[in-house]
């Protein structure tokens, strides 16, 4: 049958699942605190996701079914090679439906299609510390945690400002999780920050090289930092997708040639492919005029 | 008359750690008082102590032994043993001193360091700089000389300078420590005049004037000096 | 006006094992005055000044700060938070080195602005408003607000220091020799501004500094420190004047004249 035999389910040992889910519910009952945790060697580099991927494994069942994405798309490497994982140290379902899954890891983006209570989604995060790049000491950065010292996070929201006339930060967008703690949301586009709050679904992010879990609940407020007279926006497109005409997405840009020709496409695949085959279409898309044509006389 | 400054048994030596601690004795035993609206000067020869009793009563040197009175507010206090606090509040507001050289502060201008007494003692700048020009006019230092910081002036400018910032505010009590010294003789006049004018608003000043018709043209006594030689008894 | 102090100290002591840091300092500090601690390399000067600064946890002793409220509270009792609240907005550290008490990645604006922006101001126009006063208040060019200090001479970023720490308004401000490794003329230049500043802002300070003519153009009362112990106390021109203590002479005579 298969040679699941040969690996303990989902990879990690039992006492180990133990210490993350631990971890794991320490982050839930302390909303964007980042619990530190044992984090273990994984069979892939770290940077491909060991953290989602433990965290993944620390939850999973034999009933669930999961979805991976990468920067928004199934079929990716990483996406690809993380799922397979999966199915063969878990030997669980998998799908590319949004709706279908129970948990989705995600790597950089938070799907199109709003997110139910029964899912769980699984953030890879590179590097967990929102205060970092200003503040290089951990003992420091605890310290500001601790002590809901936050002001540094609008110097760098300030420096934005200064140097560009808005706030040029597009991904990682700093947070405020149910008023307390400070969150860095993994480098998803900032078009993804509302998406977080008030999410019926329960949002787990783990950090493998750093070591590091943090959660924010179903139904948490999950607030992007601002300044009154440059207030948090999300990008914005001036066309639709390309291929389904979808709206209100956060899209990629494709290069189609070598002599400039591009275009904007859903960065979510699986939300994009189902558009089509309910028969929205983009200017662009090679379908079409058969779709068109197909679909016109039936109706 | 009231009396603003009672200074009695005031003693005062140096000892010198560096030279084997020996002590050298300066005066000893000075008792005097200064009346309202009169100027005495100390009198004596060069090292007699005249600086340092001058120094003593502005508490710049410390107090060996006895009591400098002074009239405080409307309190006495006594500045030999006074905290550094109240003697800082003294100064503000009690006893004003021109000292014979101008500690200069860089890059602040003459009509400022004039008028900064008086705006320490909470007058609005303008109104303290309107006083100040009056002042360097009245010691003709030239216009032209105001608005710049007094480290290169001459030793004359200087001292005028230092002058018009001693007599700007309306102490009850003036030190004047030689104020004439590198003045010339028109301008001698002046500081006569403007000591007359202190006399004539009841301010007690005590001075040292090395200026024979300076000293006669402002002392209503001379106070000798020579009398409270610490050395004299020793020797 | 009221006639209290704003910092007492009493018996403040700090041993490292059985070496003194300081030992047995006791003083007050009132509102707008300047405090010049002076002394040579390793005689406890900078360590007094971490201990009140709370940079230092004494070995015993006690300091009282009456805070704005009126109310006062002992340092070494009040807990990290409202230590750290204190220092970020009633207080201000001015580093010898600047490197120490700036941010050199970021900009200038936000290096002043980062204060209020730890206070909530929220406002990005009017945190850049009051960067921009305080840049002028330290003579440092408006059109410089948005390079950061690294790109700064060693006078610029101290001014820079001295406007990120004034901000807020502090009431007490401690300094380590704030005029350290600087060329006399941006010293001189310095210092000038520092007493203007200390003077319009009513500010109490506790400078400490090797350099006496510093102590004396800042300072209204000194304290001379030798081997942890206070050698001597009182107001500036009179310890530099008379100085008493054998030490203070050393020091005093050891001063070239220019």
């Amino acid at each position: 049958m298969t040679d699941i035999a040969t690996y303990n389910f989902a990879y990690l040992d039992e006492q180990t699942k133990r210490m993350i889910r631990r971890a794991i519910l320490k982050g839930i009952a302390i909303p964007g605190y980042q619990v530190p945790f044992a984090s273990r060697e994984m069979p892939m580099p770290y940077g491909w996701g060991t953290g989602g991927v433990q965290v993944t494994a620390s939850i999973i069942g034999p009933d669930d079914v999961l979805k991976v994405i990468d920067q928004g798309a199934d079929d990716t490497t990483n996406a690809v090679s993380i799922r397979a994982f999966f199915k063969k140290v878990a030997n669980v379902a998998v799908t590319t439906e949004t709706a279908k899954a129970t948990i989705i890891q995600t790597r950089h983006r938070i799907p199109e299609h709003p997110l139910n209570a029964d899912q769980v989604l699984v953030f890879q995060v590179p590097i967990p510390e929102p205060l970092r790049f200003l503040e290089p000491r951990e003992t420091e950065t605890r310290k500001m945690h601790a002590l809901e010292e936050y002001g540094l996070m609008h110097v760098k929201l300030y420096e934005d400002i200064a140097r560009h006339g808005r706030i040029a930060t597009t991904y990682a967008y700093p947070v405020k999780v149910e008023g307390r703690y400070v969150m860095d949301p993994s480098p998803t586009p900032k078009f993804d920050n509302p998406k977080m709050h008030r999410s019926p679904a329960l949002q787990l992010f783990g950090a493998g090289r750093e070591k590091r879990i943090y959660a924010v609940p179903p139904f948490t407020d999950v607030v992007s930092l601002d300044f009154e007279d440059h207030p948090f926006e999300v990008q914005t497109f001036d066309q639709p997708c390309a291929l389904c005409g979808a709206g209100n997405v956060y899209l990629d840009e494709v290069i189609l040639d070598d002599h400039g020709g591009h275009m904007f496409v859903c960065s979510d695949t699986d939300h994009c492919e189902k558009r089509r085959a309910d028969g929205h279409h983009g200017h662009l898309a090679p379908e079409t005029h058969l779709a068109l044509e197909a679909k016109e006389p039936a109706e | 008359m009231a009396t603003p400054l009672v200074v009695s048994d005031v003693a005062k030596s140096f000892t010198m750690h560096l030279r084997d601690g020996i002590t050298l004795p300066v005066v000893a035993g000075v008792s005097f008082s200064i009346r309202a609206g009169e100027c005495a000067v100390l009198g004596g020869p060069s090292g007699a102590g005249k600086s340092s009793i001058l120094k003593m009563l502005y508490g710049n040197y410390a107090v060996d032994e006895g009591q400098i009175i002074v009239q405080h507010g409307s309190g006495l206090i006594d500045l030999a043993s006074a905290s550094p606090r109240t003697v800082l509040s003294v100064r503000r507001h009690t006893i004003g001193y021109v000292s014979q050289f101008l500690r200069t502060v860089p890059r602040v201008s003459a009509l400022d360091v004039v008028a900064e007494p008086l705006v320490e003692r909470g007058e609005d700048r303008e109104s303290a700089r309107t006083r100040a020009r009056a002042l360097l006019a009245q010691l003709n230092l030239p216009e032209k000389l105001w608005a710049l910081p007094p480290a290169t002036f001459s030793g004359g400018e200087q001292q005028r300078v230092n002058i018009a910032r001693g007599f700007i505010t309306e102490h009850p009590i003036l030190l004047l420590d030689e104020p004439t010294a590198s003045l010339d003789a028109k301008n001698r006049d002046v500081v006569v005049e403007l000591i007359a004018a202190k006399k004539a608003a009841g301010v007690a000043l005590l001075g040292i004037f090395h200026d024979v018709d300076v000293r006669e043209a402002v002392a209503d006594r001379v106070i000798d000096v020579t009398a409270f030689a610490a050395g004299k008894i020793a020797a | 006006m009221t006639d209290e102090p704003l910092l007492r100290v009493s018996a403040l002591s700090k041993f490292y094992g059985s070496r003194v840091g300081c030992e047995n300092v006791t003083f007050d500090l009132w509102p707008g005055e300047v405090l010049a601690v002076v002394g040579e390399s390793g005689s406890g000067k900078t360590t007094l000044l971490n201990c009140l600064s709370t940079r230092l946890l004494p070995s015993s002793g006690t300091a009282s700060y009456r805070m704005r409220d009126g109310q006062w509270r002992e340092l070494y009792r009040m807990s990290e938070a409202e230590r750290r609240f204190l220092m970020r907005t009633d207080w201000g550290f001015v580093h010898q080195n600047p490197a120490d008490g700036l941010r050199m990645t970021v900009s200038a604006g936000a290096n002043v602005g980062e204060r209020l922006m730890a206070v909530g101001d929220r406002h990005y126009g009017r945190i850049r408003a009051t960067a921009v006063d305080w840049l002028s208040r330290v003579e440092i060019d408006e059109d410089r607000i948005d390079d950061e200090p690294r790109a700064f001479s060693g006078g610029m970023r101290q001014r820079l220091q001295i406007a990120r720490n004034l901000v807020t308004s502090p009431r007490l401000v401690f300094m380590d020799e704030p005029t350290g490794g600087l060329d006399v003329s941006v010293q001189a230049r310095l210092l000038d501004l520092l007493r203007g500043l200390v003077t319009d802002l009513g500010l109490a300070a506790i400078v400490v500094t090797h350099d006496l003519a510093v102590a004396r153009l800042l300072s209204q009362r000194m304290m001379v420190m030798k081997d942890g112990r206070v050698v001597e106390s009182g107001l500036t021109d009179r310890v530099l004047d008379d100085p008493r203590a054998p030490y203070t002479q050393l020091l005093v005579s050891s001063i070239l004249q220019v």
